[in-house]
């Protein structure tokens, strides 16, 4: 097991300078805009954390009629329930401040490590990340897969924000990454062009089907707002491929001893 | 299918290579999806702003 612990080690490091340099970045771009959308989520009636099944629910009192069928968090209320106070059982959190900026660096880090994993092993495939340049080009490529793709359909969206049920979307979510990750590959790793055909397709064909989308789009939340923290998160997330897939290359060129010079030529 | 290959400064079979490779990737993507995408809700409360910025499928 040579090889994985070495995938392992190079993730790690990777992905915890990654994790690092984006929680700072979030803390600056994306969390303020995050705690002012929670200002209006608190006045429109309480922290509802189902949105599916409760678009705005509005001081005029009306409730969205649409059933609550099969939403995807588990206790959830129903939309009558959901306007209730903020009270309700949502079950631990940490405190505001310091302990929750806490952990949003750790789930930074942690998921940096995750998706470091996910960028080594793969590249390893191909032969692996020579220097930093290569890695930038790998880091374009996962940003491309988890933000550009998933956020075409399914928007960033701010606290307050309608959207369809969880588990609908998160199944969206996880098939448009899988179909433009294996629509990439063949394009970049098999020269041919009926595959390539075929890989537009992949990368197309959840934008046809379509992300699932809330019932109504009615929120609190002003528009300009929204589209600021659609910027931050695209931005801050390009930042962090970039960064993760750099320093995949010069972590794993140290490891390997061959040079991480400019002058590689990438692929 | 036991080519002896060097891979990120281990030398591997081809088959050991890819097992090991595949491994790292599931390790990654259920790291990803436990912090991402659980719905224990102390789970979600605890990285609500980071699932909120890194825009995945939030409450």
């Amino acid at each position: 097991m040579n090889l994985f612990r070495n995938v392992v080690f190079v993730a790690a490091i990777a992905g915890l300078v990654a994790g690092v340099v984006l929680a700072c970045m979030q803390a600056y771009a994306t969390v303020p805009l995050i705690l002012k959308a929670e200002v209006y989520e608190q006045a429109g009636g309480g922290h509802h954390h189902d949105h599916g099944a409760a678009p705005a629910t509005t001081e005029t009192g009306a409730v969205s009629t649409a059933a609550p069928a099969g939403n995807a968090m588990s206790s959830a209320a129903p939309a009558a329930e959901a306007a209730a106070p903020a009270a309700e059982d949502e079950g631990w959190a940490p405190a505001d401040g310091l302990e929750r900026f806490a952990f949003s660096v750790l789930a930074n880090i942690v998921t940096g490590i995750g998706f470091a994993l996910v960028l080594v092993a793969v590249s390893e495939f191909a032969g692996g990340v020579g220097n930093w340049r290569q890695g930038v080009f790998w880091g374009l490529a996962g940003f491309a897969v988890f933000t550009l793709a998933p956020g075409l359909g399914l928007q960033p969206e701010l606290p307050a924000m309608p959207a369809a049920d969880l588990l609908p979307r998160q199944i969206w979510w996880s098939a448009t990454v899988a179909a433009t990750a294996i629509g990439l590959g063949l394009i970049v790793f098999r020269r041919s062009l009926p595959l390539t055909i075929l890989a537009v397709l992949l990368i197309v064909a959840p934008h046809i089907v379509g992300a699932p989308q809330p019932d109504s789009f009615e929120t609190p939340i002003p528009e300009g707002l929204h589209h600021q923290f659609v910027v931050a998160v695209t931005v801050t997330n390009l930042v962090f491929w970039l960064v993760l897939g750099a320093v995949v290359g010069v972590v794993r060129g140290r490891f390997t001893g061959t040079a991480t010079s400019l002058r590689d030529s990438f692929a | 299918m036991t080519t002896a290959t060097v891979s990120l400064g281990a030398s591997v079979s081809s088959q050991s290579r890819f097992m090991q490779l595949a491994l790292a990737a599931l390790l990654g993507i259920f790291v990803v999806g436990f912090v991402g995408f659980s719905h224990i809700d102390a789970v979600h409360n605890a990285a609500h702003d980071y699932r909120h910025s890194m825009a995945f499928p939030c409450h």
